[in-house]
């Protein structure tokens, strides 16, 4: 499919300023061309007046014919200087693909030097070698067209030289000439018309000025720009003669600008947002737990055009406990980390019956409380320090904004808190930028950045799965240790359900936005009671597994939370699905001994 | 500002790097370009068709004295040797004497270039104090598509402003500023007043093109983990646009910012000759329309190496910003 102009009014502006530029330079001269070049002795050098609104030249003829007649020149002289400049820069930068090394390494390095060099410099230097003259300034812009036009040209080229296609016509013998118009310049057309338009613009607006400046277009031809030249040297006495040439030459820029923009957006178009849409408020969500660091009750996360890709989760999390989430990507379970911590990015919205961090609900508290008392590892370590700050900054600047510490003390906690996370040299760690340590030491100072302030509540989102394995386990213990030691809470976060069982005292299983099953992990092996949980067990590779035969996986999809029908979201993989699986959805009630578990078949 | 807009994605890709090669590699390259440019300034004299001292004494002129300003020119020797005498010349800097006026080139270059440094100079700082931070404040209002209108006013507004010449702008701000309320001087050089409309005109294209290029720059660092990081902290907005987010920005807007130097130096000719500023401009301009030959070859030779120097020193300073690039000196 053709891409398709997008009709926002920039654009629609854009076409119809175009448009009527064309039109212009068809009927201008034809129309006006005759008052344009009658002489009246009797109005020389007038100002505004009834009989000419834009006033009058020299030799008493009217401005406001002349600026619509010029339209066709300055058309025509910018369509020129396109077609040169154009044509050369394809192809210089269509050259190199063919020719051999060293004249294409010669092509290339002229071409560099060229495009840093400004374009006015190019076609001043052009037009006095050229002769002074509309000649002389059409080729200069040519000639600074060029570069630009060989740089692209280049870039695409190389791209599609180095593609399959390419090497194989060569295998086959075709010649570099075939090659060239037979494969490359087809594929690098559109860019390439892309960029015609564009400069298009670009080159009426030097033309302009060349002829501003006297360099260009001489009398008795005339252009935008000489009517500008001419309206200039009276701006004094009479300053509205040159508003028309001026509002001729910005108008032309304006419009070739904003279609160039829309149509360059057409060619990389993003879908439009939805319908916007609020997660629902659960109902009354009951008595709140007074000795929970975290308690939860119907957190929803919904995003415009109706996906709620986090259906009334429900959570509670005791002090010094490690609670871990497990669920396939797409779960959910991130965007619950996200809504917790108050980082769901927009559009999304968070509705919640109660979300409360040490009995207090998130929204009333303070960003210094929150700040102190929340502490997030996210998954990538080498993301998610900031590369231009030094490591020990960015752990002191906790300190000093949440908790009112100077410089000092703060850098000198820092390097406390990094040793604590087993760094080996933690004050030269401080002064290092975090390109310059490893994956594993980066986690390690995201999880002592966390541990500057006195965190009740760690969010650790897939931690480790950035990390190779040895490291993966020390940075496992290290969340027990720092857990242990300051009696801070868990919610660890994971698609690794053998990870979280040997790190957690409790799993929560989360399946197309909702928990299915919750229980204690010291009964994970044995007594996981849903489906779902116990094929993910069953799937993880043992000492005993056999080898020779094909790793266990659960057939079929997650489901997309929007795609989830009125029953049990995962009734289409289930081997033990009944009929009213797939029509009424499961309620989490409770099972065994502090379990919670939500399945038909489940008794 | 066209042309910048064009070069300053392709720029940004190639690859930077330190390091003792890639210095060479450097000199190697502006020490090419330097002598390409010798070469060009030297050739631009025998490229204009025709005779050009005849076309600077013009028709009238009797023989004589053409073959006498040629003689005393050197232009009746070869060729090869004229070059060497040339480049000897502009080594020990000597760049010729005006047709026109007799005044060594050299002398009036060295009186003109400080104007147009000032221009250029001003008008790049106020674009970057102006527009970084317009930028970073829309992408913050516009971060995933929220307030959809101000992020497109910006767009528009921005779309529309680069599209303007910077001749226009002068013209504009000449009329309604000078003419219409006498608040600045309309012309010549003579004291901080007169410097506002020159550099405002210079500056307004630049503003806008920036703050495209550091909207967009803000919004990919915004939507990066460490700004979640940073986020989930809890930092006061000031400090994390300020200290995270905004130097993570600045290499790309100083890139920019280095080649809208070099453009703005030739981008400064049309708004010269617009308020009649004594710069380089102006005078490169009067010597092509008065066919004063040395005087223009004189200045585009200038005009070339200052390019060709900021170019190069944008690219040393951005090694020594770049603290990734010191990955591969360890």
């Amino acid at each position: 499919m053709k891409p398709r102009l997008p009709r926002t009014p920039a654009a629609v502006a854009g076409a119809a300023l175009v448009a009527a530029m064309v039109v212009l330079a068809v009927i201008g001269p034809p129309i006006w061309g005759a008052t344009a070049e009658r002489i009246d002795a009797a109005a020389i050098l007038q100002g505004t007046s009834t009989a000419h609104p834009l006033g009058t030249d020299s030799l008493g003829r009217d401005l406001l014919a002349r600026v619509l007649v010029a339209g066709r020149f300055s058309l025509a002289l910018a369509l020129a200087a396109t077609l040169i400049g154009g044509l050369a820069g394809i192809v210089l930068g269509a050259l190199p693909s063919v020719l051999p090394g060293r004249a294409a390494r010669l092509i290339t390095g002229a071409v560099n030097a060229l495009v840093a060099f400004p374009g006015l410099l190019l076609a001043m230097f052009t037009a006095v070698v050229s002769g002074l003259g509309a000649r002389g300034a059409v080729l200069g812009i040519g000639v600074a067209i060029a570069p630009g036009f060989a740089r692209l040209t280049q870039t695409l080229a190389a791209t599609v030289a180095g593609s399959d296609y390419v090497s194989a016509a060569r295998m086959l013998g075709v010649s570099r000439r075939r090659v060239l118009t037979g494969h490359v310049l087809p594929n690098i057309a559109e860019p390439l018309i892309l960029q015609l338009t564009q400069s298009l613009g670009g080159a009426l607006l030097g033309l302009a000025g060349m002829s501003f400046l006297g360099l260009g277009v001489q009398p008795p031809s005339f252009d935008w720009g000489r009517l500008l030249f001419d309206g200039f040297a009276r701006i004094y006495v009479t300053p509205e003669v040159a508003l028309g040439p001026a509002a001729a030459i910005a108008l032309a820029g304006i419009g070739f600008n904003l279609l160039g923009d829309a149509m360059a957006k057409a060619a990389a178009r993003t879908a439009p947002a939805g319908k916007k849409r609020t997660a629902a408020v659960p109902p009354d969500p009951g008595e709140p737990d007074p000795g929970a660091v975290l308690e939860v009750r119907g957190l929803s996360v919904a995003f415009p055009g109706g996906a709620t890709p986090v259906r009334e989760l429900s959570l509670t999390i005791a002090p010094g406990e490690i609670v871990g989430l497990v669920g396939e990507s797409g779960s959910g379970k991130s965007l619950t980390a996200a809504a917790i911590g108050g980082l769901v990015p927009y559009p999304g919205t968070v509705g919640y019956g109660r979300l409360l961090l040490g009995g207090r609900d998130v929204a009333t508290l303070s960003g210094k409380e929150l700040g102190t008392a929340l502490a997030m590892v996210f998954q990538d370590p080498m993301a998610s320090l900031n590369p231009a700050l030094r490591v020990g900054g960015q752990l002191a600047e906790v300190a000093i904004v949440h908790q009112g510490a100077g410089r000092a003390e703060a850098n000198r906690r820092a390097v406390d808190r990094l040793g604590h996370v087993h760094l080996p040299d933690p004050a030269a760690t401080a002064r290092q930028h975090p390109h310059e340590l490893s994956g594993g030491m980066r986690q390690r100072a995201v999880i002592a950045m966390g541990l500057m302030a006195t965190p009740r509540l760690i969010i650790a989102d897939e931690p480790t799965t950035a990390l190779d394995v040895t490291v993966q386990r020390q940075i496992l213990r290290l969340l027990r240790e720092v857990t242990e030691e300051t009696g801070a809470a868990a919610l660890f976060i994971s698609h690794d359900i053998a990870v979280v069982g040997g790190l957690c005292d409790r799993v929560m299983v989360m399946y197309a936005g909702r928990v299915v099953e919750e229980l204690p992990v010291a009964r994970l092996a044995a007594e996981a009671a849903h489906p779902y949980t116990r094929a993910l067990i069953a799937s993880l590779p043992d000492m005993d597994t056999d080898r020779d035969r094909p790793l266990a996986s659960i057939p079929g999809r997650q489901p997309a939370p929007s795609d989830v029908g009125p029953g049990c979201a995962f009734a289409d993989r289930c081997a033990l699905a009944t009929a009213r699986c797939a029509a009424e959805r499961p309620p989490l009630i409770s099972y065994g001994e502090a379990g919670r578990v939500a399945c038909w078949e489940v008794k | 500002m066209r042309d910048l807009q064009k070069a300053g994605p392709a720029r940004r890709v190639r690859s930077r790097g330190s390091g003792p090669r890639w210095a060479m590699r450097q000199a190697v390259r502006f020490a090419v370009s330097l002598a390409a440019l010798l070469v060009a300034s030297f050739a631009m004299i025998h490229l204009i068709p025709g005779d050009p001292v005849r076309a600077s004494l013009g028709p009238a002129a009797p023989i004589e004295l053409v073959q006498a300003r040629t003689a005393a020119l050197g232009l009746d020797r070869p060729i090869p040797e004229q070059f060497l005498t040339y480049v000897g010349n502009v080594l020990s800097g000597n760049f010729g004497t005006s047709f026109l006026s007799g005044e060594p080139v050299g002398e009036i270059v060295a009186g003109r270039l400080p104007n147009t440094l000032a221009l250029a100079l001003l008008a790049t700082v106020v674009a970057l104090l102006v527009a970084v931070p317009l930028g970073m404040g829309a992408a913050v209002r516009t971060e995933n598509g929220r307030n959809r209108g101000t992020e497109y006013a910006f767009t528009t507004v921005t779309g529309t402003a680069v599209a303007v010449p910077e001749f226009l702008y002068s013209i504009a701000l000449v009329t309604v500023f000078a003419i219409g309320l006498g608040a600045f001087p309309p012309a010549g050089k003579a004291g901080a007043a007169s410097y506002v409309l020159p550099v405002l005109a210079l500056a307004i294209g630049p503003i806008a093109m920036i703050a495209r290029i550091s909207r967009a720059e803000t919004l990919r660092e915004l939507g990066s983990d460490y700004v979640r990081l940073a986020r989930a902290k809890r930092l006061p907005a000031a400090r994390l646009y300020l200290r995270h987010v905004l130097p993570n920005t600045l290499t790309a807007t100083l890139t920019l910012g280095g080649l809208l130097l070099s453009a703005l130096i030739a981008g400064s000719v049309l708004v010269e000759y617009v308020f009649a500023w004594p710069g380089l401009g102006l005078k490169i301009v009067e010597s092509i329309t008065q066919k004063d030959y040395p005087v223009a070859q004189g200045v585009i030779l200038v005009y070339g190496a200052i390019v060709l120097v900021v170019n190069l020193a944008v690219d040393l300073a951005l090694a020594a910003l770049d603290p990734t690039s010191k990955i591969r000196e360890a």
